[in-house]
């Protein structure tokens, strides 16, 4: 008998991609838009089990556990699964927001392209609660499947081709990459759980087939997070694909990366963290490192977005790069720290990226230099800039302060000199990104216009959808900065998985 | 009233302007008397909330923390809403909203280019809430918060509102307006001390047991020795690198000239009278209480460099050409004072920070008042084009020359008592430091008040005597109007009281610092 209250979210996204085929079907040229409105509705309606299976005691729908454990293990409901299902259709919902008036320009295939978010999103809401290496697999290839046709979905250009050829070869890439370290781990544990891999790995630290398993299966997930020095195909393919492909890339499929990183290394990988953690460090500190430095040079905005966003994925690991050295309390801490991250990142980035739609919408590129002086002739936009770029930045009273105030504080809990280190590099990397976030709200605030931008759209309102988006991500980046336990909550409720491991 | 000292005084003293941020974003731009109003109008009530506090302070318990709250914030991370005021925070809280709403009484009819009444007020009322923010704050990450809430709205006020004059960089070929780069650097510096603070704020709560952010229970852990030793050290190092930036100390001083002479004028009021008390404080609540004994190894390091930055500040002073740029070097000297007495780790130290801190902030920033006005008629800063000024705006230069008296110490004006007793401090310091260095320190500092008296009455006869250069005939150079003198008078006034009757400081934090000192250095 099938649990299907814990399912219901999973069958409910299903549903709902039948029902935007079908509506595509029917739907005449010029209304297809309502496609996007039948993904919307069901990523939204997604959510309410996700309520009532996360306050199912408080609600009286049921006693006793909360977790629930389907397929002989494979499966798994808990809170850590809710939050990070509920981070994937909002997620999902935003990007959706954002494409509406963006696509509706081009006039082909927009009912696929909502199909396709939504199909995405489908496999990040099952990674979630994938606990074996099939699922987990079989969930992240759901997730790029429909993005590499969304990247490429500007079938005209060439860097749209680019954007998608890139994505399409390195993500197979990876995918082979994943699998080879995953069957050297199933042939040497003879399990695919996470669980019975975790019983059976603690004597095989040593074995040096099993070591080679776990690095390819972190560096495979690397390709997934763009961690450096796996990141190259992420601003290129920025840059090519639609911008909201782009937001959706750089957050939903992202943050899918990293619950597949989270779940393997503290679950199944738990007994061989001293393979993992030395190694997730390196990647942290280069990610941050590289991603700030090369971000510093670029010149279009979608591309600078690319590289920070390199640069998060390697604040992100920070907290559990030192996670090998922790005691209970300090895991649970960096899993809060990594959760709340990417809470907070996925508002602010997807808030970054509506912006460059609604400005690219204006000056007609996102080209820094075509942006100057902004604040002139569009304030309310480059407010809103003003807003998730110093946020992205970690400039209190911005949310983005309190994700970097986490990871600070899961990497100083540990002890060690390592941990110290790390959050220096840190530190001085927060600097860095400064630079360069104020450098586009410099461009925007405080550069004369220049007489070469066509500025017959400035005056042209912005797409409603598109506001939506806007408000949304905007209200939730203020609101945070001054109250946090509108997020932290969540990554709070998150950290129980790391009881588990 | 006693929800009014239940915290929501203090709340509604730190809130109400960003209140007024929010309103000011409901109201459109074409309205500006309606913006200026309004704006106003939230400073004022902000002001007055401080001003009930102050009547409500118990002077007889100042050590106490007062009108506090501790309220549940972020539970995740074990963080407080708690706040609460004593001797040492009051005067700087009363202090940083008087400025604010002195900046928008001089705002009224003073609008930098590019105007834009309704975002500039904006500006300072969010700056209003940072500042007051970090007196009030007594948990470490809501300190935090505050701390770096007042980096954005000024960055915004130099980059945009500031200088626009060309210069260029050592090492570029191309030039860039000053404002673009003054504002950066200002930001950049900024947020790299503090970047070490949080890390150093971080190391506090993990060594604390429990682990908290609360600062009166770090103030007591502190006392007990929990963060003696290297662990110690290295925090103390983060956290003076937050702190000293914001001072500035010297050698960390670089982004403050640029950062004055580029902000526009009620920026470099702000800037001067109550930013940099941001990191000063931060050496007296948090460094000094919590790691004791860290701060008497520090003590001498901290004395050196403040001499240094008296006679480095002087000096430069005297190669200046620039009036707002010689009066942003006069803070480097006088904020060495300021720091030169807190590391005496002294009673009669402690006061004289307080103090000197006080004076600065009505001093400096009636200088900048003065000079912004002034490159407002003349539209050159330049020293060397100015003269008798005495002759065509005497209200103006008087009070020029009356602030300049008081800036450089003289006995009777506010200036006076945190350069004495900061030299008295450093004569007798804590047992334990070394006398030798802190003597020195002394004569040093001595000699540095007779180089501040040289620069000012150089700039002085400068720009207030001689005779006004022809380039001016038949220019139309009014006195001080009636909005200027509004904002100037109070600032005037508030000089002569401390000068003459320095209790109005004193009796606020002799309570507070002669326990801070008991508790700390048990002297």
């Amino acid at each position: 008998m099938f649990d299907y209250h814990a399912l219901a979210p999973e069958l409910i996204v299903g549903g709902t991609l039948m029902a935007a085929l079908l509506a595509d079907l029917v739907l005449p040229e010029e209304r297809k838009y309502l496609v996007g409105v039948v993904g919307i509705v069901g990523l939204v309606a997604a959510l309410f089990p996700l309520l009532t299976l996360g306050f199912c005691e408080d609600l009286g729908f049921c006693s006793g556990a909360t977790e629930r454990v389907m397929f002989g293990g494979s499966y798994v409901v808990d809170d850590f699964a809710l939050v990070m299902k509920g981070l994937f259709l909002v997620t999902g919902v935003i990007s959706i927001l954002m494409s509406v008036g963006y696509i509706e320009s081009e006039r082909y295939y927009q009912g696929e392209f909502y199909w396709l978010i939504v199909a995405s999103v489908t496999g990040a809401v099952v990674m979630a609660s994938s606990r074996d290496l099939i699922t987990v697999f079989i969930g992240l290839e759901l997730v790029s499947g429909p993005a590499f046709l969304l990247a490429g979905w500007r079938k005209g250009d060439v860097r749209s081709n680019e954007a998608a050829l890139k994505f399409f070869l390195i993500g197979v890439l990876s995918a082979a990459i994943l699998l080879f370290g995953m069957s050297l781990v199933y042939g040497l544990t003879g399990e695919i759980t996470f669980e019975g891999i975790r019983a059976a790995s603690a004597t095989l630290a040593d074995e040096p087939a099993f070591v080679m398993g776990v690095i390819f299966v972190l560096v495979g997930f690397g390709f997934k997070i763009s961690a450096v020095p796996f990141h190259f195909w992420a601003p290129d393919t920025y840059q090519g694909a639609p911008t909201p492909v782009a937001a959706y890339l750089s957050v939903g499929s992202k943050a899918a990366g990293f619950v597949g990183l989270l779940t393997v290394c503290y679950l199944a990988f738990s007994e061989v963290a001293s393979i993992w953690g030395p190694a997730l460090w390196l990647l942290a500190a280069l990610s941050m490192t590289i991603g700030n430095l090369t971000a510093l040079k670029q010149t279009n905005i979608v591309r600078l977005l690319g590289f920070s966003s390199v640069a998060h994925a390697g604040f992100v690991l920070v907290p559990f790069a030192m996670a090998a050295s922790y005691d209970a309390e300090g895991l649970q801490s960096a899993f809060f720290a990594s959760i709340t991250y990417l809470l907070v990142y996925a508002f602010m980035n997807l808030g970054a990226f509506a912006v460059v739609i609604a400005v690219a919408a204006k000056t007609g590129s996102a080209e820094l230099d075509d942006w100057a002086g902004l604040s002139r002739y569009a304030p309310v936009p480059a407010v809103l800039l003003a807003v998730f770029f110093f946020s992205l930045a970690g400039i209190p009273p911005l949310a983005g302060w309190f994700a970097k105030l986490v990871m600070f504080r899961a990497v100083l809990g540990g002890t060690g000199a390592w941990g110290a280190a790390l959050a220096v590099i840190a530190a001085v990397n927060a600097v860095i990104a400064l630079a360069y976030y104020a450098r586009v709200v410099k461009t925007a605030f405080m550069d004369p216009v220049p007489a070469t931008v066509p500025l017959a759209d400035a005056g042209a309102p912005i797409a409603p959808a598109l506001v939506l988006a806007l408000g949304v991500t905007a209200a939730v980046v203020v609101v945070a900065g001054f109250y946090p336990p509108i997020l932290s909550f969540f990554g709070d409720a998150a950290r129980a998985l790391a009881f588990g491991g | 009233m006693s929800w009014y000292d239940q915290g929501w005084g203090l709340s509604l003293t730190v809130f109400l302007p960003l209140v007024g941020v929010g309103t000011l974003l409901l109201i459109p731009k074409t309205q500006e008397r309606l913006v200026k109003a309004t704006a106003l109008g939230f400073a004022l009530a902000s002001f007055a909330a401080s001003v009930a506090l102050l009547i409500r302070f118990d002077f007889g318990s100042s050590a106490a923390f007062q009108f506090g709250t501790d309220l549940s914030w972020i539970p995740a991370i074990g963080s407080r809403y708690h706040i609460g005021i004593d001797g040492i925070s009051l005067p700087l809280l009363v202090l940083s909203t008087f400025i604010t709403v002195l900046a928008l009484v001089y705002s009224w009819d003073h609008w930098p280019e590019p105007r834009n009444p309704k975002a500039f007020s904006a500006l300072i009322l969010l700056l209003a809430t940072g500042m007051a923010g970090t007196f009030v704050a007594l948990d470490l990450i809501l300190f935090f918060i505050f701390f770096e809430l007042v980096l954005l709205p000024m960055y915004f006020m130099i980059g945009i509102w500031g200088d626009r004059a060309m210069i260029r960089l050592p090492g570029f070929r191309r030039e860039v307006e000053t404002r673009l780069y003054a504002a950066i650097k200002f930001f950049l510096f900024t947020l790299f001390g503090s970047a070490f603070m949080l890390l150093g704020f971080l190391a506090l709560y993990f060594k604390a047991d429990p682990h908290t952010f609360d600062i009166v229970a770090l103030h007591q852990a502190g006392a007990m020795g929990v963060f003696d030793g290297t662990y110690g050290a290295w925090v103390f190092a983060a956290l003076f690198l937050g702190f000293a930036v914001k001072v500035p100390m010297w050698p960390l001083h670089t982004w403050l000239p640029d950062a004055h002479t580029a902000a526009p004028t009620v920026g470099s009021v702000l800037l001067a009278a109550i930013l940099l008390k941001l990191g000063s404080y931060g050496f007296i609540r948090i460094s000094l209480p919590i790691l004791p004994q860290q701060a008497q190894d520090w003590a001498p390091v901290i004395a050196i460099l403040a001499v240094i930055a008296i006679i480095y500040g002087s000096l430069a002073c005297l190669a200046q050409t620039d009036m707002k740029r010689l009066i942003a070097f006069s803070s480097v000297g006088h904020m060495g004072f300021v720091m030169l007495a807190i590391a005496t780790l002294t009673e009669a130290g402690i006061n004289a920070a307080v103090i000197g801190m006080v004076a600065h902030g009505v001093i400096t920033g009636l200088l900048f008042f003065l000079a912004g006005s002034m490159a407002h008629r003349y539209h050159t800063r330049e020293m060397a084009r100015l003269g008798g000024n005495q002759k065509v705006m005497p209200i103006l230069a008087g009070i020029l020359g009356f602030t300049a008296m008081a800036s450089l110490g003289l006995p009777g004006l506010a200036g006076f008592w945190g350069e004495f007793m900061a030299l008295l401090g450093a004569f007798n310091p804590l047992d334990g430091l070394s006398l030798g260095v802190f003597r020195t320190a002394m004569v040093v500092g001595a000699i540095g008040t007779v180089l501040t008296a040289g620069y000012l009455l150089w700039m002085l006869q400068k720009v207030n005597l001689g005779e006004v250069p022809d380039e001016w005939a038949g220019k139309d150079l009014h006195d001080a109007d009636r909005f200027e003198l509004a904002a100037w008078v109070p600032l005037v006034v508030m000089i002569l009281a401390i000068g003459i009757w320095p209790k109005l400081v004193f009796g606020a934090t002799e309570g507070a610092v002669a326990n801070l000192i008991k508790t700390a250095f048990g002297g």
